[in-house]
């Protein structure tokens, strides 16, 4: 009874969808207040009901309701509660219903603090955020329905994929739709200026925290399934260039820019056009990765089963998210005003430097991505396109980036002498070239990439830190030279980046790695620690059985930890699954994974001969999450600044 | 001309420039880093070209690790098994750690390259859950192709002939 009453819910929900597009669009054409006054209860009733049905899905779940088809595919008695929860969106229906509910979440979020703008602004926003959740609420009910029946009722669940079987997974995808969905507010906005013809600059205002919010989340979830990646798979590695981390990365390369972009049009009037660009890319991005990862038409962890269906509807909605945005963007954009002019030495023109190079590395990946498909669709071959291609290319263009980046705070709205930021920045230039120079030699391998990483990580922090020298000088000096949350939010990310790349060219230099076979009493020595490999024997989980391996790392003779990687084989579907044993710290992380046992297969006592083990000794991973985290961070606290906030004063700019 | 003009004109030069130097870099790295997928059926007959069966050009190799041919010396991390594509076998060696996924009578894909009849993998992928095959090997292999009877569009283009 309950799976129906969920059905019916996402109906009516969609019904609300109707009509909080139709009669909002309309009154807002025509002038009608009371047309426009449905958005926002329609708003609310959506969340409510998209609520309902998510609820309904997740009390199936949780009481084991195996006659509906998707707990039965994705659940199984043995699965511990925790992760009955979190099945809700371990696959794909369950993922959509995500999808929508944050959507809703949103929309309704949005109507509850757009109380300061004008009502026809809010309509056209909710109306169009109405129109985009009619697209996925239809998607869930008519291709991909979560609460379809299964008669007669299954005995057993087919149990969770044991790779989701984890805590890391149970935040990654909100916190990475959080980010996806929350782009939709300043596409939202941008549609509804297009229609109007017109950009005003308080409006903008008013998006600039939602932008720095939702790409803040993303970074968020980006980083957390990278992190995942990073133990659960059993590789070692952070990052893969794989299809699927390249959908969720080309949203968060073109928001950042949009972050950067929406500044100068909020501050100067500059780059209108380019900003709703922007806005409308970030999002379609953000479309285009749910139409890779749920279609299957790209070969990767994440591709659950390829329905044909499913991939058309996507795409058909695809088309019509971008291709009418487009159009309306041909068609209105030239009506916008022109901004303030600016000379060839001013922030924005730092600002625009920084937006080619970031949506260059965003058409570079989407290119990389979507190649294969291209080439596949030709007959060109089955090709795949190779990481080397995207680290070359992303060294290219993030090269400049990374040098131009203390140069943009420093430098004047408008007209700026070139030699100012240069003097303030000179000394730092050469104190951050000198550690690097001194990385060059302290560094006992990848000399070349130490040096790099050092070097531009205090080039980072060291013009970071004088902008915020110089601030908080003016701020003693003038009243009015407040440190703003914003300018903290800044100072916060661009330390990210700076720790963000230590963490990422220190890793790829100093790792050191082996895979080789031990056999129980056996020891080797890798980068200053010997490990001490102590056999493996049986353990029991609550849905597995795991081959426990026991490790004793030492240094120096020291004790430092005894380390249990893993190898479970899941009860249901008999799929192993590689739990690595990590002893983490700031500086450097110590990575055991179990391989296979290497005895013969007709060995009875197969625990007592060699088993495979791959050893990492991986220096300063920790700091690519850690910069992650506080780049996410700055999009929070900048979206805290009461500027944006504060009641409009009349007259645009 | 005026100097908006002008200025407007060399920002269009440099935007072209920036532009072709950018197309020429990706499709160079591009070029460099695309590895083709072939089934061992394609190696065999030399479908896949000269440069793959002789060994110069590194491929993705796709489909089954055929029954009862993985074998490992005991103690040894190097692997033995064989790949096939229902039509044909081909021998690979790894050396390292197989992924969790990597069973018998399971879909593959290994990247390397021939040397003297023997695929010799850098890499071997078997990242999906028990059920599933890669779209693309399946895509190659006709999947039903052989397996259940089924008829793929290429054997009916071939019997129409």
């Amino acid at each position: 009874m309950l799976p129906e009453l969920g059905q019916v819910a996402l109906i009516l929900a969609l019904l609300v969808a109707l009509l909080q597009v139709v009669l909002p669009l309309a009154g807002a054409q025509r002038g009608k207040a009371s047309w426009m006054a449905v958005a926002r209860p329609a708003a609310f009733a959506q969340l409510l009901l998209v609520l309902c049905a998510f609820v309904v899905l997740t009390i199936s779940f949780v009481m084991q309701d195996f006659s509906v088809r998707y707990v039965a595919e994705n659940s199984n008695s043995l699965l511990p509660v925790v992760y009955r929860y979190t099945a809700v969106w371990g696959a794909h229906e369950g993922s959509q219903l995500l999808w929508a509910l944050i959507l809703a979440g949103w929309t309704a979020a949005v109507a509850e603090f757009s109380h300061k703008l004008p009502d026809v602004v809010v309509a056209r926003v909710l109306g169009i955020m109405g129109l985009v959740s009619i697209g996925f609420l239809s998607f869930l009910i008519f291709t991909s329905d979560p609460f379809a029946r299964l008669l007669p009722a299954a005995a057993e669940g087919r149990d969770l994929n044991p790779l989701l079987q984890d805590p890391g997974m149970i935040i990654h995808p909100p916190m990475l739709y959080l980010g996806y969905v929350g782009f939709v507010v300043p596409f939202a906005f941008a549609v509804a200026a297009l229609i109007d013809g017109r950009m005003d600059a308080r409006w903008l205002r008013w998006t600039r925290p939602w932008t720095n919010v939702a790409w803040g989340f993303l970074t968020l979830g980006i980083a957390l399934g990278s992190w995942w990646a990073y133990y659960e798979l059993g590789w070692g590695g952070w990052w893969f260039w794989d299809p699927v981390e390249n959908a969720s990365f080309m949203p968060w390369l073109a928001g950042a820019a949009l972050l950067h972009s929406q500044a100068a049009t909020e501050k100067r009037g500059s780059f209108r056009g380019w900003t709703v660009l922007l806005a409308i890319a970030a999002f379609s991005l953000s479309l285009l990765g749910t139409f890779l990862v749920r279609s299957g038409v790209l070969t990767s962890v994440h591709a659950f089963a390829a329905d044909p269906a499913r991939g058309l509807f996507i795409l058909i909605f695809l088309a019509i998210v971008i291709g009418g945005s487009l159009l309306l963007y041909a068609l209105r954009a030239p009506r916008f005003e022109q901004g303030a002019p600016f000379a060839a030495s001013s922030r924005e023109t730092l600002l625009l430097a920084n937006n080619v190079l970031l949506v260059s590395a965003c058409g570079m990946v989407l290119l990389g991505t979507l190649y294969p498909l291209l080439a596949d669709a030709l007959g060109l071959g089955k090709i795949s396109v190779g990481p080397p291609y995207f680290g070359l290319l992303f060294l290219l263009l993030m090269t400049p980036l990374v040098l131009l980046l203390p140069f943009g705070p420093l430098t004047r709205w408008q007209r700026e002498q070139p030699s100012k930021p240069l003097a303030l920045l000179a000394p730092w230039a050469v104190l951050a070239l000198v550690s690097g120079i001194v990385a060059y030699f302290l560094a006992p391998q990848g000399a070349w990439k130490t040096a790099a990483g050092i070097a531009a990580s205090a080039w980072v922090l060291l013009g970071t830190v004088r902008f915020v020298w110089t601030r908080l000088r003016s701020a003693r000096l003038k009243p009015n030279g407040r440190f703003t949350p914003e300018m903290l939010g800044m100072t916060l990310a661009h330390t990210g980046i700076a720790v963000f790349l230590v963490g990422a060219l220190l890793v790829e230099a100093q790792n050191v790695q082996r895979e080789l076979p031990l056999k129980p009493g056996q020891s080797v020595e890798l980068g200053g620690y010997a490990f001490r490999f102590e056999g493996v024997d049986e353990t029991q989980g609550p849905n597995y059985v795991a081959d426990r391996g026991h490790v004793q790392v030492t240094r120096n003779g020291q004790s430092v930890v005894l380390l249990h990687p893993e190898k479970r084989e899941y009860a249901s579907g008999g799929q192993v699954m590689t739990e690595a044993g990590i002893h983490g710290g700031l500086f450097a992380d110590v990575y055991v994974a179990l391989g296979e046992p290497l005895g013969a297969a007709s060995d009875p006592d197969r625990t007592a001969g060699a088993w495979a083990v791959r050893i990492h000794i991986k220096p300063f991973v920790r700091w690519i999450w850690l910069g992650a985290v506080l780049m996410a961070l700055g999009g929070f606290v900048t979206a805290t600044d009461r500027r944006f906030r504060a009641k409009p004063a009349e007259g645009s700019t | 001309m005026n100097p908006v003009r002008k200025r407007r004109l060399w920002f269009i030069l440099a935007l072209v420039v920036a532009a072709a130097i950018a197309t020429t870099l990706v499709a160079m790295a591009l070029q460099r880093n695309i590895a083709y997928l072939y089934t061992p059926a394609e190696v065999l007959r030399g479908s896949a070209g000269e440069n793959v069966a002789s060994g110069a050009a590194k491929f993705r190799l796709g489909g089954m690790v055929a029954a009862n041919s993985f074998k490992r010396a005991d103690g040894s991390m190097q692997a033995r098994f064989r790949v096939t594509d229902g039509d044909a076998e081909l021998p690979v060696v790894y050396t390292g750690i197989l992924p969790d996924l990597f069973r018998e009578n399971q879909a593959v894909i290994a990247t390397g390259r021939m040397q003297g009849g023997t695929f010799v993998a850098e890499q071997v992928l078997a990242k999906h859950d028990e059920t599933y095959v890669p779209k693309e090997v399946a895509d190659k292999m006709g999947m039903a192709h052989q397996k259940h009877g089924v008829r793929t569009p290429a054997d009916a283009a071939a019997d129409a002939r």
